[in-house]
Order: C-alpha cells, then sequence, then structure tokens
C-alpha cells in the first residue's frame, strides 16, 4: 500500500529532523483579490507570513493600444489615450495632443491651454483623492473611503460639467478644447465655452477640497496604527528610485525634488505658484503624505488658475483633415501617477506611424520585487497600495 | 413568578424552555447586532444603509440576507477535507451557544448557574478559535491556511492577558460564580470597573482580539487575505460564522458587564422588579459595549500580526500580571 510506505517513509523523516518542519509554499496574490488593484498578480514565495522573490505578472489588461492607435487617426486617439490610466482619463489625452501639435506646430490659444491645465489639476485631484480612498481601505479603515470619495464626486461632477464625461472626457482637440456644438453663429461659439457656473462652483468645490485633507489628515494621519502600519515600511531609497525609472509622487517621497510641471512647458505652470511636495524618508507613509499634499497644491494652482484665465478663442484654426507633418517627438508630461509620456511618430498621415506609450505605474511596479523582497504578507499590501497604480496604466 | 418557578423546577420542562429561549435568543441577537451594523456604519460614513427592505428603515435586511444565504449552494472544495470542512462552523457556532448559557441574566437567572461559570466562559470562549483553525486547515486553500494560523496565533497571545485581566475581579469578588460577582459588585455598591479599570481595559482589547474584530481582524483581512479562514465558505456555512461573530460579540459584552458594570443590576432597582428587568439591563449595557466594538470596527485600521503579538507579550501581559499584584496586595492590606 502507498498510503503505508508515505506514513513509513513520513514516519523515518520525523524521527530524522528532529526540528519543525516549515515547508515554503507559493502563494499567487490575484489576478482576481480584493487589493491589486484590478487584475495585478504577484508570485510570491512565502515562509509563514515572509514573503520571498515577489513577481509581479502582467499582461492581463493588455489591450494593444499602441498597435492601436497605427490605425487610428488623430482625433481618435484621444479616445484611446483616455483610458489608459482611467482615474485621471483627463490627464492623459495632454501629453499626446501636445506631441501632435508640437509637430503641426500649432499656436495653441491661452485660454485652453489654462482650460486645460485647470481640468488637468482637477484630474490630478480626483485620481490621488482616489488613493486617499483606497489606501486606509487597503491597512483596513473603511470610513475615510466615503469621505474622499464624497469630495472626488465634486470635482468629478466640474469635469462632467465642462466635458460632458466623468472618466472619459475626451475633450482635447489637436489646437484646442473641444467645440461643443461644431462652429458656427456667435451664441454657438458661447455655448461651447466654460458653463456659466464654472468659476463660482469651482471655488466651492476648491474649499471643500482644501477641507477635507484637513478631515483626512485628522482621520488617517491623527491614527497611531496607520503610523505604525506605514512609518518605516517599504523604504524607497532615492538612488534605488531613479534607477528603477520611479516617477511621479512615489519618487517625490523618496526627497527627489523632479516634477515635469516645472520641467517642461506643455503647460504654462511656469506662470502659477505651487510647491514641489518631497518626502524625506520614501516610505509608506510619506507617499501617503506627498500624495495629500499634492491635492492641496492642485486646489492652489486651479484656485489661482480661475483668477486668472484669459479671455479668447479655445480653439487654433486647423484644416479639417488632420495630417502632422513628418518627423518623431517625445513629450512627457507630470500625470497624477507619474511620468506618462508619448513617442510620437508621423510618416505624414492621418495617423501615427508609430505611437509609444511610456505610463506611469508600469516603470512604477517594476520596483515590485526589489521593495517586496523579505517582507511580511500584509506589508505587500501596505506597499502595494501605497506605489498607487493602475493596471490600465501598466498593461496599456 | 410562582408558576414560572414551577415550571422551571420541572427538570425536563425547564429544559425544553430554556434551549426554545437559548434557539430563539441566538439568531435574534445576532441579527439585532448586525442590522445595527450596516445602520450604524451608515451613519458614520454618509451613508443611508438598508433602507426598502421590509418598508420602513430597511429592518427586514438581515432577514432577507439569512434567507439568501439558504437559498445559496452550498460548495465544499474538491479538494477539502469534508468532514472536518462542515464540521467548522458547527463548533465555532456551538461555541458561541455554549457561552450564552452562563451569563446571568438576572439574579439567578443564568440557564446554568456554574460554580466555576467564569472559568467555563473564558475555557468555552476560546473554542470557536479551533473551530476557526479548523475550517483553514480543511479548506485547502492558502489564505485560509495563512488566516486560521494568524487566528491560533492571536489565541495563544490574547488568552493570557484575557484571564489574566479577570483575575484582580475574582480576588475582589473572592468567586468565579459570574452570579456571586454581580451579587458582590451589588453589595459594595461599586461596580468593578472603578477598582480594576486597568483590567477591565485589557480585558476589552483582549476580548476585540478574541472576536477578531478590528483592529484585530488579521485572521479575516479581507484586502490582504480575500476572506481568510471565511474563502471558502458559502451559503448556510457562511452563516454559522456570521451569526456567531455577531452573538460573540454580545456574548462577551455581556461577560465584561457582568464582570465590571454590575451585571444585570441598575442602581436603585430592587426586588420583583429587578428579577424583571435584569435582563433588559444586561443587554442594554451589553449593546452600549457592543456599540463601542462596532465603532471600533468602521474607525481603525488594522494592526500586523507581529505587532499584535508584540503588544500582547510586552504591554498587556505585564500590565495585567502588575494588576493582579496591586490588586491582591491592596486587598489584604485594606
Amino acid at each position: 500500500m502507498t498510503l503505508d510506505q508515505d506514513l513509513v517513509r513520513h514516519l523515518s523523516e520525523v524521527s530524522v529532523s528532529v526540528e519543525l518542519q516549515t515547508p515554503e509554499m507559493t502563494l499567487n496574490i490575484g489576478p482576481q483579490h480584493p487589493s491589486t488593484h484590478g487584475v495585478l498578480r504577484l508570485v510570491a514565495r512565502v515562509d509563514g507570513e515572509r514573503a520571498f522573490d515577489v513577481r509581479p505578472v502582467i499582461g492581463y489588461m493588455h489591450r494593444g493600444y499602441e498597435k492601436l492607435a497605427e490605425v487610428r487617426n488623430y482625433p481618435q486617439i484621444t479616445t484611446i489615450v483616455n483610458r489608459i490610466d482611467w482615474v485621471a482619463g483627463y490627464a492623459n489625452e495632454i501629453p499626446f495632443i501636445t506631441a501632435a501639435e508640437k509637430l503641426m506646430e500649432l499656436e495653441v490659444p491661452p485660454r485652453a491651454l489654462w482650460i486645460r491645465l485647470i481640468l488637468t489639476e482637477m484630474a490630478r485631484m480626483a485620481s490621488h483623492l482616489i488613493f486617499m480612498a483606497s489606501y486606509p481601505l487597503e491597512l483596513g479603515a473603511q470610513t475615510p473611503l466615503f469621505f474622499a470619495l464624497r469630495e472626488r464626486e465634486r470635482v468629478l461632477d466640474l469635469l462632467e460639467g465642462v466635458t460632458g464625461g466623468r472618466f472619459h472626457p475626451n475633450f482635447n482637440r489637436i489646437g484646442g478644447v473641444k467645440p461643443a456644438y461644431g462652429s458656427g453663429s456667435q451664441t454657438r461659439k458661447l455655448i461651447q465655452d466654460l458653463p456659466k457656473t464654472f468659476y463660482e462652483e469651482t471655488r466651492v468645490a476648491m474649499d471643500e477640497v482644501l477641507h477635507v485633507c484637513d478631515q483626512l489628515e485628522d482621520l488617517v494621519a491623527g491614527n497611531e496604527i496607520i503610523l505604525a502600519r506605514t512609518k518605516g515600511i517599504g523604504v524607497l531609497p532615492p538612488e534605488v528610485a531613479v534607477a528603477y525609472g520611479v516617477t511621479g509622487p512615489n519618487l517625490r517621497a523618496s526627497g527627489v525634488a523632479f516634477d515635469l510641471r516645472r520641467v517642461e512647458d506643455y503647460l504654462p505652470y511656469d506662470q502659477f505658484e505651487f510647491n514641489v511636495i518631497t518626502g524625506q524618508n520614501g516610505d509608506c507613509w510619506d507617499r501617503w503624505w506627498v500624495r495629500l499634499q499634492e491635492i492641496r497644491e492642485s486646489a492652489r494652482i486651479v484656485q489661482q488658475a480661475i483668477d486668472s484665465i484669459p479671455s479668447g478663442p479655445i480653439q487654433a484654426k486647423v484644416p479639417k483633415v488632420i495630417k502632422v507633418p513628418k518627423g518623431e517627438t517625445y513629450v512627457r508630461a507630470e500625470n497624477p501617477k507619474g511620468e506618462m509620456g508619448y513617442y510620437l511618430v508621423s510618416d505624414g498621415g492621418q495617423g501615427p506611424y508609430r505611437l509609444k506609450i511610456r505610463s506611469a505605474s508600469f516603470s512604477n511596479i517594476s520596483i515590485l520585487p526589489w521593495i517586496l523582497e523579505g517582507v511580511l504578507v500584509p506589508d505587500i499590501i501596505a506597499i502595494m497600495g501605497s506605489l498607487d497604480f493602475v493596471l490600465g496604466d501598466v498593461d496599456r | 413568578m410562582q408558576l414560572l418557578a414551577e415550571v422551571m423546577s420541572n427538570f425536563w420542562l425547564g429544559l425544553i424552555i430554556k434551549l426554545l429561549i437559548v434557539a430563539l435568543l441566538v439568531p435574534v441577537i445576532g441579527m439585532i447586532i448586525g442590522f445595527a451594523e450596516m445602520k450604524l456604519s451608515a451613519k458614520m460614513q454618509n451613508r443611508v444603509g438598508p433602507y426598502y427592505a421590509g418598508g420602513r428603515w430597511g429592518w427586514a435586511q438581515l432577514i432577507a440576507d439569512g434567507l439568501k444565504f439558504f437559498q445559496k449552494e452550498d460548495i465544499i472544495p474538491a479538494d477539502a477535507d469534508r468532514p472536518v470542512f462542515k464540521l467548522a462552523p458547527a463548533l465555532v457556532l456551538g461555541a458561541t451557544v455554549a457561552l450564552v448559557v452562563v451569563i446571568p441574566f438576572g439574579p439567578n437567572m443564568a440557564f446554568r448557574n456554574l460554580e466555576l461559570g467564569l472559568f467555563y466562559a473564558l475555557a468555552i470562549s476560546s473554542i470557536s478559535t479551533i473551530g476557526v483553525l479548523v475550517a483553514g486547515w480543511s479548506s485547502a486553500n492558502k489564505y485560509s491556511l495563512i488566516g486560521s494560523l494568524r487566528a491560533a496565533g492571536q489565541l495563544i497571545a490574547y488568552e493570557l492577558p484575557l484571564v489574566l485581566s479577570v483575575v484582580g475581579v475574582v480576588i475582589l469578588a473572592g468567586t468565579m460564580n459570574l452570579d456571586a460577582i454581580v451579587q458582590a459588585q451589588i453589595a459594595t455598591g461599586i461596580p468593578y470597573v472603578v477598582p480594576q479599570f486597568l483590567g477591565f481595559v485589557i480585558f476589552f482589547i483582549a476580548a476585540l482580539a478574541e472576536l477578531s474584530r478590528l483592529p484585530f481582524d488579521m485572521p479575516v483581512a479581507e484586502s490582504e487575505l480575500v476572506m481568510g479562514y471565511l474563502t471558502e465558505y458559502t451559503g448556510f456555512r457562511f452563516l454559522f460564522f456570521f451569526l456567531a461573530e455577531f452573538v460573540n460579540m454580545f456574548t462577551m459584552s455581556a461577560i465584561a458587564v457582568t464582570l465590571f458594570l454590575g451585571g444585570y443590576h441598575f442602581p436603585g432597582l430592587s426586588g420583583d422588579l429587578a428579577t424583571v428587568l435584569g435582563p433588559i439591563v444586561l443587554i442594554a449595557k451589553s449593546f452600549l459595549l457592543v456599540f463601542v466594538m462596532l465603532w471600533f470596527r468602521w474607525t481603525f485600521p488594522r494592526f500586523r500580526e507581529d505587532q499584535l503579538q508584540s503588544m500582547a507579550w510586552k504591554v498587556l501581559v505585564p500590565l495585567a500580571l502588575a494588576n493582579i499584584a496591586v490588586t491582591a496586595i491592596l486587598k489584604v492590606v485594606i
């Protein structure tokens, strides 16, 4: 009987090894798991609660957007890029549109740039508020979710009021922003502009967002358990972060003051006063704190922008059929998740010859095997959550 | 009163009545607490909570949920250890029911007034953890396994402070009979929470860990372990665990009330009125503690397992021991 043989072998092993055998096991986290933000899969070797050799397996959400862009024309591609990082859909459009405009050497009217900037910052707030909602949830605190999502709703309402879409605005056009009812009479042109109550509502909403930041600071930062769970956990030294290509709030939390809003000129950020927030230790706590401060800075930028928005047209003159001259360019922007860049190669046709998308989350999660080496299983979730990635942004 | 006493003196009749009361009490209390959790969490989070079921306030939500669980397919994983898998929910709920038995609902009104009632309660309350361990082991699921081992680690870490924290009360009262402990508190006029405040706090924290409620819900830990040891359970087996969790909250609170907050006694009540109102007073006091537990649940995040262990061994156990020493010395001196 095999059973007897097994038993005998087992007994002999027991008698030989006096120490308790604690074999390692392979733990599959995801692709269906509450805390992997979608369909990320982690394969970890765990010894008790300690994890080793954590390997992220990506690609469950690959939608082939780079290839798809080659068979679409330029106005159609904004629809696709909206869906890369869907919690900040609007911000994805900006670098792509800017890249096309750069090749076409278009002068975008300042009002359009201001509108783009306001909406981009709103998208940043929406994205960071999602993080504010989901991160405590991953640590087990459910209530901050509702505080953060409530204010995010205000921001999304404003976005919807202007663009007509909450998640996928598809609002940018080459040379400006969306003309609502096509071109036409003067009244039509007025309708195309920002809604009448936009400025007022934005001021109220920004005050509310700043208020909820205070509330979240009380609720989350004043909590001993959150501090115990995040301080000193998942420390990402600046040199490692730079070596892995980590960008955005994750990099700034490590103390590197690198913000593309200061470096690049894709939107007129030089007109506004804002701070580049940096953390000191690069741990989970700093990543949370940096994002909270960035919401405040974004609210400040929006407040300044609606006070200083110039009047004028919102659309430059462009030909009916948009053709981008032959050439190539790379435009990068500071998205909520980090650096988002498009390498656009045009052969003079109606669509790009090749569009390489450099998305922030993809580079940010490449740090996972390094940062998750030897951590406890609960800390896997705490660290993964603090990196704030979106699977659409990873897989494209 | 007379008739009731006569009926209860008949062993078999009394047994049947007691069984019926327990069988009703457990699901009713579970539903009340479950509903309270839904409504209170909604209040704390700017939500409405259950609304439509039953017409008003969604009062029938828990009944509807319970019926829904019975309709679900009973799935047992192919690799599961079938008999053990089936046994585990019964073990957990059984321990819960067994704990209700010793709670004194009024003067001499426990279902069974044991001389070692406190000892029995503490012993029985840890059996449900064995049920959890068995559930996780037999599920043939790695998340369940980690969850149940966490529960076992938690049991070892927290059983000690839990037991040590009540020693102070036993020293003061001089008995382990729960009814007698309440009577001792009535006699002195002050509930034991005043002289034994540290013991009460330790007991409450340890009870939270024992119940695996937040901030100590690592065995379930939705965001890490999917649903912990419950991952593979569906339908009415899942309902058993759920019911046990809610009723356990009540029973642990009731024991805390009995030990520290004067049990069924309400100042100013005496005689037959105290007997009649005893259960209501006890349940009201217990629900107060249950409310605190719910409040914690929706406020705090979760500890990490190692943080819990170090808190139990480095903070709570020494504090509980110091509490015993001080209580014992004062008892002799005063």
